[in-house]
């Protein structure tokens, strides 16, 4: 009978192998695409080699594309299982994810101000790091859960659209409430995040010789970071989802919640506990995302919430591994389309035409493939 | 004399402005199978799921083994013993076989009971334990009531209920759950509500038996007396 428990290293390796092919698979296909493109148009374009330009770029724009994927797919994953249990999407998660980036920004500047933030790399560093993101998940994991409590629990057997709008006011509300306080405590409405750490320093991972040039690839410590961080998030939320008693519970609250009562399941405890991993998730990503793009701003949660959230649409929203690949999809279609889309038309379009593929797809797929490419409708087990 | 498993006094229970129970008092003995039959928007349902605490009566009490479960929330209801089989099985169905029954024994934490109860669930039903890995929502019709009873004897309960088993199932099947039924009342002592609109069987299984109509109880007995009752006879029993 143990055979039918689930057995541990199976339930890290599977998600590993999981995200490994997601982001094979999609880096494969998008970049196919693009380069055939190239290929296809190099001969309308003479001022340069087409083709060698892309070629030359691909490496570069394919680690962007992977490390915005991990922020996107984490992001996701918050409106994911919210959806698996509530059938609601919770428009204030992007504000969630915003107090994240700022509790991890006002962390790191506050250990600046002590002088404890080491300029160059160690173990120190890293924890401070470590220190700002859980900082960030508990910061955004809390106000997840109170939204839940006195914005959602109240109106939870009222028609769909009243939680949508309360989710909507919870938005904008959060966005001013962090405008003023950082107008008010620091006299601008934006945050920088700190440097410290040689996160900035760049690894050569191997040099190429291209006719008379070498193009060498390297990637940024930060990037790494990123990576590592939020592979750690995406197989520990799956190990949770699917191998623990926590985890069983919100898979069947998601499924029947009334039956889950039956059970004996605590439906409105395993709720909160849902937006708290929720929130925890979009705090971790707004960390991550402050770190790599160096601010913190009210607003910030705007856009990466809205292409989340078509991540999570595109995978198969309520689904875990759907969010991951949609998440991937989508942040290298944006760094394809951010580094391509001027040299393709010739500035016709500029990169910040990018975001169109994002809501292109999204309605797209809402037309063509409303439960997503992996098709789940409740949190599934993978 | 101990107190009834299960007792409810003039139940009233509504939903919104309907009033759907309307004052049901009924009583479960230890060992007993008791049917409640009635036909389609009687309140059977609406009896259960008023007992294990999905709907809150808005009037009466519910004892169970003396104590009052009124008020209470459903998950400490099924802590305190009530296992409830809902009408149309409530299978989890990207669950497994195996994760359904665990779920049933979610409060339990105990592995070595849990394994225990495993044991005899499987014993009684063979067929779960050749579909242990399989999806609950890719079991036949016949399978998923078998799990959705499986997995409530899982949690032992102080007494079962039963919410329309045979509903969808083929004649030869319904047969082999009321076997079911009786074989664990018989063998191993298991106290039931059990609703039906299948009055013949029921009433044939059950010990006593109450009917009830638009939300109000207007008979009751034993089931061999209501076996034979006119009024039963050409409401229920369709001859
Ligand atoms: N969720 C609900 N909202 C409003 N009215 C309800 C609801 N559920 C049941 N009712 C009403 O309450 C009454 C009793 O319903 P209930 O489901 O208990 O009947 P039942 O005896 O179980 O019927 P059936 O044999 O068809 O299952 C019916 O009139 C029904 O329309
Ligand atoms: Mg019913």
């Amino acid at each position: 009978m143990r055979l039918h428990r689930p057995n541990l290293l199976l339930e890290v390796l599977r998600p590993l192998g999981q995200l490994l092919v997601f982001i094979l698979g999609a880096s494969a296909a998008i970049s196919a695409i693009t380069v055939l493109t190239a290929f296809l148009i190099r001969g309308t374009r003479t001022d340069m080699d087409l083709l060698q330009i892309t070629l030359i770029l691909l490496p570069q724009v394919l680690i962007d594309g992977i490390v915005l994927g991990f922020m996107y797919a984490t992001i996701a994953l918050g409106y994911t299982m919210v959806y698996g249990v509530l059938e609601f999407i919770n428009f204030a998660h992007g504000e969630f994810f915003m107090f994240g980036a700022f509790a991890g920004v006002e962390f790191l500047v506050w250990m600046q101000g002590q002088g404890w933030l080491p300029d160059g790399q160690g173990w120190l560093a890293y924890l401070l790091l470590a220190g700002a993101v859980g900082v960030g998940m508990l910061i955004s994991g809390s106000i997840s859960v109170s939204t839940e409590r006195i914005a959602y629990r109240p109106l939870r057997g009222a028609p769909r659209l009243v939680p949508l709008i309360s989710a909507i006011g919870v938005s904008f509300l959060l966005q001013d409430v962090m405008r003023f306080y950082q107008s008010t405590a620091n006299g601008a409405f934006y945050r920088t995040f700190p440097t410290f750490g040689g996160f900035s320093e760049r690894i050569t991972l191997f040099a190429l010789p291209l006719d008379d040039r070498e193009i060498t690839i390297a990637i940024q410590m930060t990037s790494i970071v990123i990576i590592v961080v939020g592979s750690v998030m995406l197989v520990g939320l799956n190990y949770l989802v699917n191998a623990t008693r926590l985890g069983r519970a919100i898979r069947s609250v998601a499924q029947d919640r009334n039956t889950a009562y039956l059970m004996g399941v605590d439906v409105n405890r395993i709720i909160a506990v849902t937006f708290l991993i929720g929130g925890a998730l979009g705090g971790a990503a707004g960390v991550l995302w402050s770190f790599r793009f160096t601010r913190a701003d009210p607003y910030m949660g705007f856009f990466p919430g809205l292409k989340a959230f078509t991540a999570a649409v595109l995978g198969g929203i309520g689904s875990i591994v759907g969010a991951m690949l949609g998440g991937m999809v989508l942040g290298l279609l944006e760094s394809f389309a951010a580094a391509y889309l001027t040299i393709f038309t010739r500035g016709a379009f500029g990169a910040e035409y990018k975001d169109i593929f994002a809501f292109a797809i999204l309605i797209l797929i809402l037309i063509f493939r409303p439960s997503g490419l992996l098709g789940g409708k409740t949190t599934q087990k993978a | 004399m101990s107190a009834p498993v299960l007792e409810l006094t003039n139940v009233n229970t509504y939903y919104g402005k309907i009033h759907a129970l309307k004052g049901i008092s009924l009583t479960v003995e230890r060992g007993e199978v008791v049917t409640l039959i009635g036909s389609n928007g009687a309140g059977k349902t609406t009896t259960l799921r008023s007992i294990s605490g999905l709907i809150q009566p808005r009037q009466g009490e519910i004892k169970l083994n003396g104590q009052s479960i009124r008020s209470v929330s459903p998950h400490k209801i099924v802590e305190q013993g009530i296992g409830h089989v809902p009408e149309g099985r409530g299978i989890f169905p990207a669950l497994t076989v195996f994760e359904n029954l665990e779920m049933g024994a979610f409060l339990l934490r105990d592995l070595a009971e849990f394994e225990r109860r495993l044991a005899r669930v499987f014993a009684i039903f063979p067929r779960l334990e050749e579909r242990v890995g399989q999806r609950g929502g890719t079991l036949s019709g016949g399978e998923q009531q078998m799990l959705a009873i499986g997995r409530a004897l899982m949690q032992q309960p102080a007494i079962l209920l039963l919410d329309e088993p045979s509903m969808g199932l083929a004649p030869l099947l319904v047969e082999e759950i009321f076997h079911i039924i009786r074989r664990l009342n018989q063998t191993e002592g298991t106290t039931i509500l059990l609703v039906e609109q299948n009055a013949q069987a029921a009433l044939q299984v059950a010990n006593r038996a109450y009917v009830l109509e638009t939300g109000r109880i207007t008979m009751d007995g034993s089931a061999q007396a209501l076996l034979h009752d006119p009024k039963v006879i050409q409401a229920y029993l369709g001859f």
